[in-house]
């Protein structure tokens, strides 16, 4: 029996550390949602390029990747920018649809992209701390994973004290509750989409290091990081940065209790259980309004 | 009070819901510090009208002047920085933040921003419930009370002109009339009045002038008094209420 508790330890700390790092990346998808109702599917491509692009920095010039966020960040956020106001913008005039197209499109010329300067191979960002554990109660703890959690942590709180208590961070609010009303306001609500478009590119750019830190990635990894941000989405509501966080610690610990009880092959599949079983009970999420 | 300084020249609208055309060749002028009333009943035009003046809609044939400056074809926000607010229709608040935020958010526009402290101090003197309630989600709000905190927070934007889309649709009588005691306040402040009702017998009070608009034209205007006598107003609309 204590052993078995015992046993317990690791999965639990690791889920609930893992389920920060999807907390970030589930961040930027659901700010877009919340705001503009797009899914972007093009989200988990996005958070790719922020590793391959933390990858070549640390590659050539040899820095911490985390450094590297200084150019990663406002060069994720004028990519993000530029999506809304000369792609989205247009698209959401069009038809519902079409915004949805559009990301699916920039999804496969990214992955394709992806693919042609780096090849399929599979890479991952080392630092002299990437490899390194600390051992805590006889539980070996990647310190990355360690460095994941409290990353996230303070990109949550920023994010939230951006949106509550600046004029921007309010507009935001105000355009994801009532888009009309706001630009009544005097919130000019296209700059507005364009901006939070940006603020997702910035979390992708966050997240996408530290995903790079933590596991290996391919040009493809896009779509199974997409697919964990759609869970965390959905478990943890819109319209909340707590409720995301949540969501991404109760994913992490699906996927690490779900392999200790079951095995590796189970763990995504008691993941999608988890996610029916919030979808047909509580289908706002958590903390969704 | 009232200046014979033009503040608002509507010029030949027309104004168009994708293909289908509602408003027709619509003129209207506005002095400063009237308070104009608008009626008509459901379909005829008058939420479309205000929609083009805050530049929701923007008309294809015809031009909007305020103040000298053509705003026809401006975006909404830029139209609310030259100091037209508009409350829209249904009470259109931000459901899910508090009074205090919605009344916060009002004073966005970089001129409204410098005045939001004095703001905030007249829009709780003249609604004192919404001081009360200002760490109250809003959405929790009654009826009148939301009104009155689409009404504050249009003032928060520190305007000269105020357009309200039917205030008083689905308000108990005591509720509207601390309303009208609102705009009363309001306009000695010097704020020009734009109202929109349905209400024809409330209105013809309230109002100096009046436009009446039925299907998407003006087919009356004039001194609310002199209407108030008009035989036709009597006959059409003061049968129905």
């Amino acid at each position: 029996m204590h052993e078995f508790i015992a046993g317990l330890g690791s999965p639990l700390i690791m889920g609930i550390l893992l389920g920060g790092l999807y907390a970030v990346i589930a961040l930027g998808l659901s700010l877009v949602f919340g705001v503009m109702r797009l899914i972007n599917v093009a989200h988990g491509d996005l958070v790719i390029f922020g590793s391959y692009f933390a990858y070549l920095i640390v590659t050539l010039t040899g820095i911490d990747p985390v450094l590297s966020l200084v150019a990663g960040i406002p060069v994720l956020f004028l990519i993000g920018f530029a999506i809304q106001k000369f792609l989205m913008a247009r698209a959401f005039k069009q038809s519902m649809e079409a915004p949805l197209i559009i990301a699916f499109g920039i999804s496969l010329v990214l992955e394709n992209a992806y693919q042609i300067i780096f090849s399929p191979m599979s890479r991952g960002i080392s630092t002299s701390y990437s490899m390194k554990s600390f051992i805590f109660g006889g539980i070996y703890i990647p310190i990355v994973y360690v460095l994941n959690f409290i990353v996230a942590l303070l990109v949550m709180v920023s994010l939230h004290a951006f949106l509550k208590r600046t004029y921007l961070g309010q507009a935001i609010i105000a355009a994801s509750q009532d888009a009309v009303a706001a630009q009544l306001m005097g919130i000019n609500t296209p700059r507005i989409f364009a901006f939070t478009f940006g603020i997702a590119g910035t979390t992708a750019a966050v997240a996408g290091v530290f995903l790079g830190l933590t596991f290996p990635f391919t040009p493809i990894s896009g779509i199974s990081f997409l697919i964990i941000a759609f869970g965390v989405v959905i478990l943890g509501g819109l319209g909340s940065v707590l409720g995301t966080f949540i969501g991404g610690i109760i994913l992490g610990l699906a996927q690490t209790l779900g392999a200790h009880f079951f095995g590796s092959a189970a763990q995504m599949l008691i993941l999608d259980i988890m996610v029916l079983v919030i979808l047909a009970v509580r289908p706002q999420g958590l903390f969704g309004r | 009070m009232v200046s014979e300084k033009r503040m608002l020249k509507a010029d030949n609208i027309d104004a168009y819901y994708g293909n289908l055309q509602v408003l027709w060749k619509i003129s209207v002028e506005i002095k400063v510090g009237e308070i104009v009333a608008i009626i008509g009943s459901n379909g005829s035009g008058k939420s479309t009208f205000l929609n083009v003046i805050s530049g929701v809609i923007h008309p294809p044939r015809g031009s909007i002047l305020f103040e000298g400056t053509d705003i026809t074809s401006m975006d909404p926000f830029q139209i609310v920085g030259l100091g037209i607010s508009q409350v829209p229709e249904g009470r259109r608040i931000f459901p899910d933040m508090t009074v205090f935020e919605n009344l916060r958010i009002g004073s966005y526009s970089r001129r409204a921003r410098s005045k939001r402290e004095e703001n905030f101090e007249r829009v709780y003197r003249l609604f004192p419930v919404l001081k009360e309630r200002r760490n109250q989600i809003a959405k929790t709000l009654s009826g009148g009370e939301r009104q009155m905190m689409a009404i504050g927070s249009a003032l928060m934007s520190d305007p000269k002109l105020l357009l309200l889309d039917e205030m008083s649709l689905g308000l108990s009588p005591l509720v509207v009339n601390e309303l009208y005691r609102a705009l009363k306040e309001i306009r000695s402040r010097g704020i020009t009045i734009i109202f929109v009702e349905q209400n024809v017998r409330r209105t013809l009070t309230e109002a100096e002038r009046v436009y009446i608009l039925e299907t998407g034209r003006v087919v009356l205007s004039g001194n609310a008094e002199t209407l108030r006598e008009e035989e036709k107003v009597k006959k059409a609309y003061f049968g129905t209420h």
